[in-house]
């Protein structure tokens, strides 16, 4: 085990895949060079040369596209959004082209390629570069998304998405990239699709996302501490495909959920899991389920106000407290 | 040729034709004429349901390029795609059975008329959004490049492209990366009920814009299988030495409505005729004539090429419906649709 940050992870991970295989190549904009804005691919060029690792003028569409064109010609493309907000200048070539091509042409399009970028808040950059946008990802049928808290699930998720078949975003939580972490040896390869339970209580099930799984983790150690609450974490890791079975089985233990949601409130993903244990383990339940989300805003820059809009580890302990009488 | 249709900078070379070639070209532009016409006819029984968009009027500019291509270089091609497609050898039947919703079809009827695709031939997808697939065709080019297996990539698209933002980011990218990758606009003239001309900048649409990414420009009589052969030639030797991308504009005019739903009133009076005039098929029977092919040779052409559309109909028709456990079927690789355990 070596210590690593969340950002070196991110390069440990792509340096891992593109020693495994040649066809494995990593595009976007500042990612050669610069090592990226955040500093995440410091060293790519350096290792595997320009051929490999390719700086791309900011045209959104043409590196998405490029990748797919790439992806379905027998490339693995890793390809960089620098942030996650940008998505959406190139969201037709995620969500008409690279999503549906395979099922459009009844299987004879694939797309092994995985989409990379830094999303969330913390960073005072106001709601255009600080939005957290997995669940417009996760609204499309035919794209993986995938979104890690740790370090070592940032390089062991992004060697099984880069190895996985289909097409991934890859979702990295931008206040993140300085926190350190245990990450394994050699090669470590994670499996898409498992969430993981970090922490069992008898009394309540959180099931949290990136950023938002460290604040569930402090609350739920204060709820124990001074409220008695004794919580299971979840943190689901991947949103697409999406492990109910341990969140069912969670929950069932438990008779109660949150989730705890960077994205704003009209449809955050927490929606669909609400929805999911309602129709499915209705009768385990002892009372309602909640979620708490940032509010349906856009994400103001100030940090009194950013603060005060993403969920914080008071806002889940206050809500859990109340909620649960 | 219409002396309104100007040559640029960059005349093609002449290169020969040969009479193999020139056969080919007219069998090619035949089958995809009759194809099309008899898509239109089962559009008429009703048997073809939802859009379609045909290619009437500009068979030559897929037939050329289908005949100059090396069968393993990439197709990419919009809605108005079945031409391009049927260009690089897909089945017939499997396009006339993607129209008509049958098993048989070559997307099993997932995709339909907007999304023909026949990734063994080389035909990469019919992409139903503007624009979308300039950058995806740049990204087979540079898997070719990668790769270093001298494929080129070629992407059709119409003039109404090149007012959208992948027009611009792809060509640029494609530059820079000296990408074996040949765009090829056909121009018909109208983007799709407005003339491109009421909404463009400039004269040529593609043509005019190409010297802002440093590529020559090029205009082409897109009636002319032989002109578009030779230009099409031309940059497929270009991009298979490393000279990177062309930027092609084909002048040409399509014979009906942008879309079924289109009777294409807009277009003034006199203008189709005087395009009839040069229907590509037509003068290009006339030009083989010309160089001395005979009667007897073109009718027998003529007629095996409505024998297969006869023939790929009927087993379109026989065909059975897709099956409806189909429809979870081939979101993932592992060919189905689950999102969840």
């Amino acid at each position: 085990m070596a210590e690593l940050t969340y950002r070196d992870a991110v390069a440990a991970g792509i340096a891992q895949e593109m020693t495994r295989d040649e066809n494995v190549v990593f595009l976007g904009e500042d990612v050669a060079g610069a090592g990226g804005v955040f500093k995440a691919t410091v060293g790519l060029l350096d290792k595997f040369g320009p051929r490999r690792v390719r700086d791309c003028p900011i045209s959104e569409q043409a590196i998405l596209g490029a990748a797919m064109g790439a992806a379905m010609t027998g490339l693995r493309p890793i390809a960089e959004i620098m942030f996650s907000d940008f998505l959406a200048v190139c969201w037709d070539i995620v969500a008409n082209e690279i999503a549906k091509s395979r099922y459009m042409t009844n299987g004879q399009i694939s797309l092994p390629l995985v989409i990379r970028t830094a999303n969330g808040a913390g960073s005072r950059f106001g709601a255009q570069h600080s939005q957290a946008v997995e669940n417009w990802a996760m609204a499309i049928p035919g794209i993986k998304v995938v979104a890690p808290a740790f370090p070592a699930d940032v390089k062991g998720l992004l060697a099984a998405a880069v190895r996985d078949p289909d097409p991934v975003l890859f979702f990295e939580q931008k206040s993140l990239y300085p926190m350190k972490g245990e990450v394994p040896d050699g090669e470590y390869v994670d499996e898409l699709g498992k969430a993981k339970v970090l922490r069992q209580g008898k009394d309540c099930t959180i099931v949290a996302l990136a950023s938002m799984v460290h604040k569930s983790i402090d609350a739920a150690a204060l709820l124990e501490k001074e409220h008695g609450i004794a919580c299971t974490v979840i943190d689901v890791r991947s949103l697409v495909p999406l492990d109910t079975q341990t969140i069912l089985s969670e929950v069932s233990k438990t008779g109660r959920l949150f989730t705890v949601e960077e994205n704003p409130r009209l449809c955050g993903w927490g929606a669909e899991i609400a929805s999911i244990v309602a129709e499915e383990c209705f009768w385990d339940l002892d009372g309602p389920i909640t979620r708490i989300t940032t509010p349906h805003v856009p994400l103001p820059s100030a940090d009194l106000l950013e603060d005060n809009t993403i969920p914080s580890v008071d806002r889940i302990v206050s809500t859990i407290r109340r909620t649960m009488g | 040729m219409d002396t309104n249709v100007k040559r640029k900078k960059s005349t093609p070379a002449e290169i020969e034709i040969g009479r193999e070639t020139r056969l080919e070209l007219y069998r090619l532009q035949l089958e995809l004429r009759y194809c099309e016409k008899r898509a239109f006819d089962l559009f008429l029984q009703n048997l073809i349901k939802g859009t379609s968009h045909l290619s009437l009027g500009q068979e030559a500019i897929a037939a050329a390029f289908g005949v100059a291509m090396r069968p393993d270089d990439y197709t990419f091609c919009t809605y108005r795609g079945h031409a391009h497609t049927l260009a690089r050898g897909a089945s017939m039947e499997g396009v006339l059975g993607e129209l008509m919703g049958r098993q048989c079809g070559l997307l099993g009827g997932k995709g339909g008329s907007m999304h023909l695709t026949d990734v063994k031939k080389g035909a990469m997808g019919s992409y139903a959004i503007i624009g979308a697939h300039l950058p995806v065709a740049a990204g087979a080019a540079w898997s070719a490049q990668y790769r270093g297996t001298q494929q080129a990539a070629v992407c059709f698209f119409g003039d109404g492209t090149t007012n959208i933002g992948a027009f611009h980011e792809a060509l640029n990218f494609s530059v820079v990366w000296k990408l074996p990758v040949i765009f090829v606009c056909e121009n018909n003239l109208y983007m799709e009920y407005t003339p491109i001309s009421a909404v463009t900048a400039v004269e040529h649409p593609a043509a005019d814009r190409a010297s802002a990414y440093g590529l020559p420009s090029i205009v082409v009589d897109g009636n002319d299988a032989d002109a578009m052969y030779q230009v099409a030639s031309e940059a497929l030797s270009k991009a298979r030495a490393g000279g990177g991308p062309s930027l092609i504009e084909a002048m040409t005019y399509r014979h009906s409505g942008h879309s079924r739903a289109d009777p294409a009133k807009y277009r003034p009076e006199g203008e189709l005729e005087k395009w009839l005039l040069r229907d590509p098929v037509i003068t290009y029977r006339e030009r083989l004539l010309k160089h001395g092919f005979n009667e007897p040779t073109l009718k027998d052409i003529e007629a095996e090429a409505m024998k297969k559309v006869d023939a790929a109909t009927a087993t379109a028709k026989a065909s059975p419906l897709p099956s409806v456990d189909d429809i979870e079927k081939n979101v993932w690789a592992d060919g189905g649709a689950a999102w969840r355990n």
